[in-house]
């Protein structure tokens, strides 16, 4: 697939830094924006219902992680304005909260597809031929690894090994598990269950 | 806590037991490199340059620790410098090599810079991979700092010391893995975020990753320009740390050479920031007299720190009705300069070009500042570093070290000793206390050395008593220098749990001495060397050897109240010499 | 607030219902596997059917993972004084006639069994040449109790050892039986449990924790997911035991959030200990309390390393932290910190009941017990075994794998994840335990076995474990982060056909520099299967880079296609060729334009004549 020059891709599409979309090559190019302009406004309720989910932990230590993830359950990914709420509402520096958000493969600062797509990378689907799986997916879906489709149906990703080993190989879409995909002309069924 | 005796090379020694290897061999005389290293900072052991064998109780370990973080122990046989460390200390500098921007010869960082001295200590004859590099983003947005991703060597230093020395954490490592990045949260820019220019964060950069935005063509080119009568300011830090551009030891006091250079690089005048100094402390102690005696609002907290002042309306807008109205002895000089000054010597304001150097990167951006000019005219037009001076004092070829001592020109150029110790932390307070210990009780006391307000405790406390309106009062004062030790101060006002009636804040640890323009000293030095303690001591020094101690014997000053200005806070003072301050919001989208 | 006499009777209690006269117990195997194979469909099915037909003497159960993943969905009946009867390959059509046949009228449908013996008697999941050389301690309440159902653990001694511990023992009598056992760490390093419990011990502080480690990132491996799958309370037991004997009150799983099913079932358990008083305050009536957090991870392999581990609970990014200090001295906030493996745990608690000497009858001197593996790759029967330390590497990949499928050549078997090596056939006959595996080249990690046959490349699955370790690192320090990107580079270009000599120095070099000054494990071990192929395959290698050939056929960029005489003319491959580099006539032979082609293989796929050649 054609390298997009500002995605870094691994050799299968999944950039630890999905979201280069954003970063800006060189700073002084102000024509990209770093958050959802409008998307999530400040009345928005879902952050009185975040703000009670930090509360009620309560001054935990290293809650971070846990507010990031019921964050990104609520808002489906983590744009500026959330990242800076949680910075304001628990006191880390927004700086930390973007490292956080950044280093672990799940968060995701951009909007994901009402369904995720996992294509499972691990050694023993790999071996059986993840990568044709892959393919397959990728012009179904016309879309490009790491990325979401147009209709915002969609999000496509390789993932590391989803432990279903012994149904090689398999893929994971929302919480189900597809194994056995060595024949891909199965794939269009399968998306076809999704809304 | 007892010692424990340790092999380094062969060589026994015997160290304190809570010592790493490091430190240890050291001691044996050994200096073990380093990158990521600094001293209390941050010590992670993340660059693998200070590897070394080590065996414990005879068994070897299996690996190359970092002997950064290695506890000595009874028995440890360190080995430093064996084949198989000299080879991975090599392998590891040239993969930093080989994802680092190696034009040296351009660098800002050229002869002043850690990596590139490892290189030349180690003997790197190569870099044998060669392959993606980091993508080469330049930040030269803001008027101060300059972020170049391409020279950065992903020590962490600059982050551990913003966000666990300044306590604010405006740097952060991004991403994972080879796409791992030092950045601001989501690659904003340092001008738009939550920084405060203190520039704590070059100082700890062991390369050219972090440097300040320079105006040394600028300043050139007016120098040259016929038209134009260029004048210079500089600081009371500058002075204790300019000569270290020029290989002296950290801390010498080189007041006189300073000012035979400015003079020789052509400025029209070259005056002293000491005067506004002075300046500062007549204007702002009456202002707190004012605000004690009439019920103003207190405690006060100074406002010549320019990064406090940014911490302040980004972090603690509450307690701006706190701030003095005072601008900063840079602003003030400034404005004097282009109206008092210029209306004496005949000359156009329009045709004047203020600059100052200072020990202070936060200053730019002051200097930028809206609000800060009279009548259109900005009353600071370039601010330089330490480091820009001895830049510009290299560039034409002055050889430094042979100058004769001069003095500053008239009639911006007097000070007491109260202006120079401005640059230490507890400065401005002992400078204020000399004057309005005097106004207060009517006499010219002779007792002015007041050591509660001195040395490098992050908080200090101090209380004197006075007469206000014929009762005796305990003046209760604060000193804090960093911004995180700001915010305790701060927090325990607001919680109620502390009551003064003024605060001395700095936004950099040690106060300006320490500011992020100053001569950076490299973390092995710091090992050895506090330089926050040696150029204090510096200013205490010159502060010592002045005749005049005290603001307001400044005979300078007192002419331009008798000729100008009228007396402290009127209505001209106010004009020329106050400000005023807004809540300031961070992290706006900027499309 | 439990009391021993309230656990004996609950297990009496559990037993009977399981077992009583006359019940049909149905299991159905509803782990992960379980469930992408279909057994949610299955269990839907059985539920309605059975509730339709009114069937009140049949009890349907979830059940875990039996590691016989190829024969999912799986539904078992369970009959007192009747032998167990397996069905395998379910679908809801086929459930609903085994309700009706079986459940109903009494007849098992035997087309849907495992098979028959040669003796004609039915076979079932037990007697599978599979089973024959397992031996379930970690795994074996997996597939017979429902996970969800506390009374169901309880009825097999669930909870026993805890009670034991608490009241029979002293927390150092605990941590010697420990260490008596010999039990080693089954994560992948292998280090003695009960050493490590006793560093924690006697350091005083104000907090101490005892963590599990469920990260379970390593491809290939999914023993852990089907122990928190199938048997939850087993880890939460352990966990708790452990705490007493440390001395710590407060336990965190740390779950990657790629197990959802798995953080589930842990929720479910967690209430429910805590509903018997199992979990949470003064413990069986004694001082000791005990509560445990799920935390999830967030999508990085790294933190199933324990420093980064402690990082990402602290709330941090997972970087790892230099050792020593250890985290049974300075781990999590600071505070005395044991963290153990999911498999670890999960034989505390037999470890406890039935003793040190138990525990050491399987396995080998150095290394008792077992080790549960994730058979994978190019194998017959891929699943979960569960073997005695001391099995050979060919017992489990021939006896209970059952050789590679399509009668093609074995070449290798690779131990350890990314973090390992491969294993020749020359090395077959080692018997499996920790330092036999560091011996020859590789090591046991958490317990992903994947095996490779003749038509795969080692250089690309070196390639491919490198570029996982790229992906994982977490940046911090320079071996890692630099070294193991420079690695991959050098091995892209020996794929692609642009390798030199001096390209395989570097690698040797720069894979030495990562294995001696990485800052953690990752990165240390990080070379194994660059560094284990090079020397088992260094042929490979050569071929690759002075020959810019691919032996086994895989890499793309060195692989010749040529049409032989055995061509018809048939024009299949003129028309499937994406870049028509193929020229002929019908009926005549067919040439591939060598300049044009792009080595797809899309030819020689569809080429019915085994016409076309590739080298």
């Amino acid at each position: 697939m054609p390298e997009d020059p500002e995605v870094n891709q691994n050799r299968f599409g999944t950039g630890v830094g999905n979201n280069t979309q954003r970063r800006l090559g060189n700073v002084n190019d102000q024509s990209k924006c770093a958050c959802s302009c409008g998307c999530i406004t400040a009345e928005d309720p879902r952050f009185a219902e975040l703000k009670s989910y930090i509360d009620s932990l309560n001054q935990e230590q290293g809650i971070t992680m846990p507010v990031l993830q019921e964050a990104q359950r609520s808002f489906g990914y983590l744009p500026l304005e959330v990242q800076k709420f949680i910075s304001e509402n628990t006191g880390v520096p927004l700086a930390e909260i973007y490292g956080v958000a950044t280093f672990y493969s799940q968060f995701a600062i951009e909007p994901k597809g009402r369904h995720h797509i996992g294509v499972c990378m691990g050694t023993a689907c790999y071996v059986k031929g993840s990568q044709k799986v892959l393919d397959k997916l990728v012009e179904e879906l016309k879309v490009k690894v790491g990325c979401t489709t147009s209709d915002g149906k969609f999000t496509l990703e390789a993932t590391r090994c989803l432990g279903c080993c012994g149904l090689a190989p398999c893929i994971m879409i929302d919480d189900d598990v597809f194994g056995k995909l060595d024949d891909v002309s199965r794939i269009p069924d399968i998306l076809g269950k999704y809304e | 806590m007892g010692n424990v005796n340790v092999t380094v090379n062969g060589i026994e020694v015997s160290v304190p037991d809570n010592y790493t290897a490091m430190l240890a061999a050291r001691q044996a005389g050994v200096e073990i490199p380093s990158l990521c290293f600094l001293k209390d900072v941050n010590e992670i052991g993340a660059c693998r340059v200070c590897v070394v064998e080590a065996d414990i109780k005879g068994v070897p370990m299996r690996n190359l620790p970092a002997s950064c973080i290695l506890q000595v122990a009874e028995g440890m046989n360190i080995r430093t410098n064996t084949a198989k460390v000299r080879k991975a200390v090599k392998t590891n500098v040239e993969l930093i090599l080989a994802n680092h921007n190696r034009e040296c010869l351009t660098c800002k960082r050229n002869q002043n810079c850690e990596l590139q001295s490892l290189c030349d200590e180690l003997g790197i004859d190569q870099v044998r991979f060669q392959g993606e590099k980091r993508k080469p983003t330049i930040d030269n947005l803001s008027h101060s700092i300059i972020r170049d991703a391409s020279k950065c060597i992903l020590c962490g230093r600059c982050i551990s010391t913003c966000r666990d020395v300044q306590g604010i954490g405006v740097l952060d490592f991004t991403h994972r893995g080879f796409q791992t990045e030092v950045a601001p949260a989501f690659d904003f820019s340092m001008r738009d975020v939550d920084c405060v220019y203190c520039g704590q964060c070059i100082e700890a950069c062991p390369v050219a990753a972090l440097t300040e935005r320079q105006y040394i063509d600028e300043v050139f080119e007016a120098i040259e320009d016929p038209e134009k009568f260029v004048v210079v300011q500089t600081a009371p830090a500058v002075r204790a740390s300019l000569g270290e551009e020029f290989g002296m030891p950290v801390g010498t006091r080189v007041t006189g050479k300073m000012v035979a250079a400015l003079r020789r690089l052509g400025f029209d005048k070259v005056f002293d920031t000491n005067f506004s100094a002075d300046l500062t402390i007549l204007e702002e102690g009456t202002e707190l007299l004012n605000r004690v005696t009439t019920g103003g609002v207190l405690p006060m907290i100074t406002s010549c720190s320019p990064g406090w002042i940014r911490f302040c309306e980004m972090k603690y807008p509450e307690f701006l009705p706190n701030l003095s109205t005072c601008k900063s002895p840079q602003q003030m000089f400034g404005a004097i300069l282009k109206t008092y000054y210029a209306q004496k010597m005949g000359i156009d304001p329009k045709k004047i070009v203020s600059v100052s150097v200072m020990p202070c990167t936060s200053k730019k951006t002051e200097a930028n500042r809206p609000e800060m000019e009279v009548d259109g005219l900005r009353d600071v037009d370039y601010s330089l570093t330490t480091r820009e001076l001895g830049d510009m004092i290299k560039r034409a070829r002055i050889r430094f070290a042979n100058l004769p001592d001069e003095t500053a020109d008239s009639i911006l150029g007097e000070y007491t000793g109260a202006g120079v110790i401005f640059g230490a932390t507890g400065g401005v307070m002992e400078a204020a206390l000399r004057t309005v210990a005097d106004i207060l009780t009517g006499k010219d006391l002779q007792d002015i050395e007041y050591s509660a307000v001195r040395g490098l405790d992050g908080v200090k406390e101090a209380s004197v008593v006075l007469p206000i309106d014929g009762k005796e009062t305990e003046i209760k004062v604060a000193i804090a220098h960093g911004t995180a030790n700001a915010a305790k101060v701060l927090d325990a006002v607001k919680a109620g749990q502390k009551d003064y009636h003024f605060i001395e804040v700095m936004a950099c640890p040690g106060g300006c001495v320490h500011g992020g323009g100053q001569s950076i000293v490299s973390a092995q030095v710091r090992l050895d060397v506090n330089p926050k303690a040696n150029r204090a001591a510096a200013l205490y020094a010159e502060d010592e050897a002045c005749v005049k101690r005290k603001s307001h014997d400044n005979e300078e000053v007192q002419a331009l109240y008798k000729d100008f200005l009228g007396k402290p806070n009127s209505h001209l003072s106010h004009k020329l010499l106050h400000t005023h301050y807004a809540p300031r919001k961070v992290y706006e989208c900027q499309a | 607030m439990m009391t021993m006499v309230d656990l004996n009777g609950l297990k009496a209690k559990a037993l009977e219902e399981m077992e009583s006269e006359g019940t049909l117990r149905v299991v159905v195997g509803m782990a992960t596997c379980g469930q992408s194979a279909g057994a949610r469909r299955v269990m839907e099915t059985l539920k309605k059917d059975v509730a339709e037909l009114g069937l009140d003497n049949v009890n349907v159960a979830v059940t875990g993972c039996v590691g016989m993943c190829t024969y999912e969905p799986i539904l078992e009946v369970l009959e007192t004084g009747k032998k167990k009867v397996t069905y395998i390959r379910m679908d809801p059509e086929k459930t609903a006639r085994v309700v009706k046949e079986h459940l109903q009228g009494g007849k098992p449908v035997l087309d849907y069994t495992v098979g028959h013996d040669h003796a004609g008697n039915l076979k079932n999941l037990e007697d599978l040449q599979f089973y024959a050389k397992q031996e379930r301690i970690v795994l074996r309440n997996c597939g017979t109790i429902d996970p969800e159902n506390i009374h169901e653990y309880i009825a097999r001694d669930g909870y026993a050892a805890l009670r034991k511990a608490l009241l029979e023992m002293t927390p150092e009598t605990v941590i010697d039986e420990m260490k008596k056992s010999g039990l080693r760490g089954r994560g992948g390093a292998g280090f003695p449990t009960g050493l490590k419990w006793g560093f924690a011990a006697p350091n005083k502080a104000d907090q101490k924790y005892i963590i599990c480690n469920a990260d379970e990132g390593d491809p290939g491996a999914f023993m852990d997911r089907s122990v928190l799958e199938g048997d939850p309370h087993a880890v939460l037991e352990a966990m708790a035991i452990g705490g007493y004997a440390i001395g710590a009150s407060k336990g965190y799983i740390y779950v990657r959030a790629e197990y959802p099913v798995a953080v589930e079932r842990l929720k479910i358990a967690i209430g429910q200990a805590q509903e018997m008083g199992l979990l949470g305050r003064k413990i069986f009536g004694t001082d000791f309390s005990f509560d445990i957090e799920i935390r999830l991870g967030a999508g990085a392999f790294v933190c199933g390393e324990e420093t980064a581990l402690i990082a990402s609970i602290e709330g941090k990014r997972g970087m790892s932290r230099n050792k020593p200090p250890f985290p049974a001295h300075k781990g999590l906030w600071g505070k005395p910190t044991v963290i153990n493996n999911v498999e670890t745990l999960a034989n505390v608690a037999q470890i406890i009941l039935k003793g040190a000497d138990w525990f050491r009858s399987f396995g080998t001197e150095k290394s008792p017990g077992t080790k549960v593996f994730a058979l994978g790759g190019k194998i017959n029967n891929t699943g979960l075994v569960e073997v005695p330390m001391g099995t050979t590497l060919r017992e489990v990949i021939y006896d209970i794998g059952s050789g590679c499928p399509h009668g093609k050549a074995f070449k290798a078997v690779q131990t350890g994840g990314p973090s390992g090596g491969c294993i020749t056939a020359a090395d077959l006959d080692t018997p499996i335990d920790f330092d036999n595996l560091v011996a020859i080249g590789s090591m046991m990690g958490s317990g992903g076995m994947i095996v490779m046959d003749e038509d795969n490349c080692m250089v690309d699955i070196a390639r491919f474990f490198l570029d996982f370790t790229v992906d994982e690192s977490c940046g911090k320090c320079t071996p890692c982060r630099e070294g193991t990107k420079r690695m991959l580079e050098i091995l892209d270009r020996i794929v692609a056909g642009e390798g030199t000599m001096q390209d395989l120095e570097n690698l040797e070099d720069l894979a030495e520099n990562i294995r001696l000054t990485s800052l953690c494990a990752l990165g240390q071990t990080a070379p194994n299967p660059v560094m284990s192929t090079m020397k088992h395959f260094r042929d490979e290698y050569l071929a690759h880079v002075q020959d810019k050939k691919c032996p086994a056929g895989v890499c793309k960029a060195l692989l010749g296609y040529v049409i032989t005489a055995d061509c018809k003319g048939c024009t299949k491959c003129k028309r499937v060729c994406p870049v028509e580099a193929i020229t002929g006539e019908v009926k005549q032979l067919h040439v591939i334009d060598q300049a044009l082609c792009i080595r797809c293989g899309a030819c020689f796929n569809v080429c019915s004549f085994n016409a076309i050649a590739r080298n």
